[in-house]
């Protein structure tokens, strides 16, 4: 047999794998041990994270803290006015988010959960948020815009099972973040950009799927959906110190 | 990047044979690069994209979803795919249906007609083969749709569009993970191919 195989939770291991697959499966954080890990690992504890990701309603009481509301957001505009208004509005509201999964990354690098070709991935895509807040950055400058402050967040950094759930619903919301404001976007060249971000944090996520028990690489099937600005910002509240 | 393909805005108005050149350039370019090879549509492809419409690009897209799609649904069952690759190829090609159905609809609505589906050719005969092929051609398609979403007129299609393209970024990293190639190929930031460069990419696959 020599059809490779990947983490998937349906699927078993093939006894050939190869490459980065092959990798994973040697590796000490493993899917088995994954998954013996999720069954101790409160999972329940992102419970409150994943309804809110997802746009439930029943969410924005669960996650309630005492961070301030933001301010309402605009007629005509897709994010609250705090940010700013027009594609620098977006771009800083990108911003913001993007911070968020550059220090959650910095974190999950800095807690040595994973090794091996997953701890490559892990620190491949920390790199690449930085990446993606020295652009976005750069580009509210050159709009002639004030950059967002940096949130200070917090999350919480407990078992590699707890924190690749986390990061694959942090993916997948900021995903469908990028999606939600595609449409309001005025510059076509700040349109590229973000479109070209919104598709590698779509790769992070369809990569952390793999690790995931009951993680899928297309969890809305073929087209994937949108978040605005209020849903996003709402489940991402829990996570801003 | 994007100001590139206007470099020839005084092209928009010609029309050949009572369709703005544009349309039937773009339109013809994939039957006529079968003809005459990439090398001499290419130019005339890349002088019209200044003066793409919606209906363009959403053939265009709708001829990369047909030959995923029959990548999917008829190759990937000669190739002798187990496991997880059969289950993926199962699972995108379903999607890849969608896309067509979508976009086709999209076509319609918008009082155009969609394109024909061409024939296709996959120069692959085994599961290995059939993957790598799988990377490079979804790899491909981020970056048309990528390439193309800021030409877009209509925020609704363009809304669509990303949420496809989200999907083919989804299945690129996944069939990356399984042949050990890098799941962000492109780093940080995802490339955008005009569409010169897709159809040239596309062409040895069309008959």
């Amino acid at each position: 047999m020599t059809t490779p195989s990947s983490l998937r939770e349906d699927d078993e291991m093939a006894p050939q794998t190869r490459g980065i697959v092959e990798e994973l499966v040697r590796d000490d954080f493993g899917r088995k041990k994954f998954l013996k890990a999720v069954g101790t690992a409160g999972a329940a504890s992102f419970g409150a994270f994943v309804l809110a990701a997802c746009g439930s309603s029943s969410s924005t009481t669960t996650t309630k803290t005492s961070t301030p509301t933001p301010a309402p957001t605009p007629a005509g505009a897709s994010v609250p006015a705090s940010f700013g208004s027009g594609d620098v509005g977006i771009l800083n509201y990108a911003l913001t988010l993007e911070y968020l999964e550059d220090q959650f990354y910095a974190k999950v690098v800095a807690a040595k959960l994973f090794s091996g070709a997953v701890g490559s991935l892990v620190s491949e895509f920390a790199y690449q948020e930085v990446q993606h807040v020295a652009a976005i950055h750069a580009t509210v400058l050159k709009l002639g815009g004030t950059p967002a402050a940096k949130p200070t967040g917090k999350f919480p950094i407990t078992t590699a099972a707890a924190v690749a759930k986390l990061a694959y619903t942090v993916e997948n919301l900021g995903a469908s973040a990028y999606l939600g404001q595609a449409g309001y976007i005025t510059s076509p060249d700040v349109l590229a950009a973000a479109l070209s971000i919104h598709t590698v944090e779509a790769r992070h996520a369809a990569t952390l799927a793999t690790l995931v028990p009951g993680g899928h690489v297309t969890p809305t099937g073929a087209f994937a959906k949108p978040a605005d600005s209020a849903t996003v910002l709402a489940a991402v509240k829990p996570f801003i110190a | 990047m994007i100001t590139d393909r206007l470099a020839n805005p005084e092209l928009v108005e010609c029309e050949v044979g009572g369709v703005t050149r544009a349309s039937f350039i773009l339109r013809g370019a994939l039957a006529a690069g079968a003809v005459y090879g990439t090398a001499a549509v290419a130019p005339f492809v890349s002088s019209a994209l200044g003066a793409t419409t919606d209906l363009d690009i959403l053939n265009f897209a709708l001829t990369l979803e047909y030959l995923e799609t029959d990548f999917y649904q008829v190759k990937a069952k000669t190739v002798g795919l187990t496991g997880v690759a059969a289950h993926d190829a199962a699972n995108f090609g379903m999607e890849e249906a969608a896309h067509v159905a979508a976009l086709t609809s999209a076509i319609r609505a918008a009082g155009g007609t969609p394109a024909p589906k061409p024939t296709f050719v996959f120069p692959v005969k085994t599961a290995t083969e059939f993957l790598g092929l799988a990377y490079t051609v979804e790899n491909l398609g981020v970056s048309a749709y990528n390439g193309a979403g800021p030409l877009l007129k209509s925020k609704a299609l363009l809304g669509a569009a990303g949420s496809i393209v989200q999907v083919e970024a989804r299945h690129a990293a996944a069939i990356g993970l399984l042949i050990g190639k890098s799941p962000t190929p492109s780093g940080g930031f995802d490339e955008a191919k005009t569409m010169t460069e897709v159809l040239a990419a596309a062409k040895p696959l069309i008959k």
